[in-house]
């Protein structure tokens, strides 16, 4: 599904858990493919929602609004967000806004298959 | 002076009128679709009724230089000696994550119909005259070197009872469209704030959002009691100064949507930083501005 700049695929990692890889940007704009992406991901029973941003191109203060919103429905859910692929310029973002307390940050999805005990 | 709740979709979303003050503009009613984050602000906007979801415009890119680096606790810079400077100095930054109540994300804005001016030349004004467009009582002491990505600034907050509640904010993000605060510890939110314009047709709007969470469970109590009424007529009357420092006489518009009812209460011990307990309890053992008013000199 693509809107505006914001492309996302869901795909399955392993039993109880799915990846919504993202590419381009995340800003308040993409919520509906983020969102649909979200439910996908969740139909099969995903315990542990994985976020790819290895082809992420731009997020602002929007889009970290956005992670904010989807991290209350996920927890709602009993289930874990985990995010994979960040730059170190994302990394920092995410440490400055101290969402990296709530959102386990990996290298790849074996570790955060791994940290998440799925 | 009424809220009116329009709309209550299984307790996640809710557009008011905003509540009036001597200093607030009359606030008139956007009735959002669906309970969805707004659009960016680079996004264009039509009015109310016939909002569509269009793509947004040319988005500013962000750089390194954009976005302040992590800071672990708040350096509070040279401010006023007549200011109250308490509860930032030392603190760690909160968001959403960190905040006790429930999750409210509030979107104030004002269109500069007729204005001359760009949205960057309105973000430099907003960003050099940031606390004169503050309601009367309510102090910014922002860094000599302006509004800049990782600058703290403190605030003197006027309070129930004639009480001053000095707090802060830091700038996370700062670029030649916007900018976003983020609160210390102690701050009656957990909150992010971003202050933007972009430009709808041929005149500018101006846009406040907000996603927070009250820090504690006494802010969470006042919010549901006055708390609520109290921000968005400051916000309200803010957009409404700004656009008269840009020759306009305008109606600032509100919505508001609750994304999260529930209460985090494994952050109630937030309240030990509480900084109207910590302001009140000082000026209780400091006599002398026992009568001084925030604001004042």
């Amino acid at each position: 599904m693509t809107t505006g700049t914001t492309t996302v695929e869901v795909r399955p990692l392993a039993a109880g858990a799915s990846e919504i890889a993202i590419s381009g940007d995340v800003t308040s704009a993409s919520e509906g493919p983020l969102m649909d992406a979200y439910v996908r991901a969740s139909t099969d029973g995903a315990k542990v929602i994985v976020l790819d941003f290895s082809r992420l191109d731009y997020m602002n203060s929007g889009g970290i609004g956005l992670l904010v919103t989807l991290l209350v429905r996920v927890q709602r859910q009993g289930q874990k967000l985990m995010a994979v692929g960040l730059s170190e310029h994302y990394r920092q973002i995410l440490a400055l806004t101290r969402l990296d307390e709530a959102i386990g940050i990996h290298a790849t999805e074996a570790e955060a298959l791994a940290a998440a005990g799925a | 002076m009424q809220d009116r709740e329009l709309r209550k979709d299984e307790g996640t979303t809710m557009t008011e009128t905003a509540p009036m003050t001597e200093t607030a503009p009359t606030a008139s009613v956007e009735s959002p679709s669906t309970p969805h984050l707004p659009p960016p602000p680079e996004a264009r906007v039509r009015p109310p009724a016939e909002r569509p979801a269009e793509p947004p415009a040319a988005i500013p890119r962000s750089s390194d230089a954009n976005w302040s680096k992590p800071v672990d606790r708040l350096v509070v810079g040279e401010v006023p000696a007549s200011a109250m400077n308490l509860n930032v100095e030392g603190r760690r930054l909160v968001g959403p994550v960190q905040g006790f109540g429930q999750l409210w994300q509030k979107r104030y804005r004002v269109r500069l119909e007729g204005a001359d001016a760009t949205p960057e030349q309105v973000i430099a004004t907003w960003k050099s005259e940031f606390g004169s467009f503050w309601p009367k009582g309510n102090s910014f002491y922002g860094p000599i070197t302006g509004i800049a990505p990782g600058e703290v600034a403190l605030l003197n907050l006027s309070a129930p009872g004639g009480q001053t509640l000095s707090t802060g904010v830091m700038v996370i993000y700062a670029d030649d469209e916007s900018f976003t605060f983020m609160t210390p510890e102690g701050h009656m939110f957990a909150a992010w704030i971003t202050f933007s314009a972009f430009r709808d047709g041929a005149a500018p709007v101006v846009q406040i959002e907000v996603l927070l969470r009250a820090n504690d469970p006494m802010y969470e109590v006042m919010m549901g009691l006055v708390g609520h009424r109290k921000e968005n007529a400051f916000w309200l009357a803010t957009l409404h100064n700004l656009a008269g420092r840009f020759g306009v006489e305008a109606t600032a518009t509100l919505e508001q949507t609750c994304v999260d009812r529930k209460r985090q209460w494994k952050n109630a011990k937030n309240i030990r930083h509480n900084a109207a307990i910590r302001s009140a309890a000082w000026t209780a053992a400091h006599p002398r501005h026992w009568f001084r008013r925030s604001g004042e000199a």
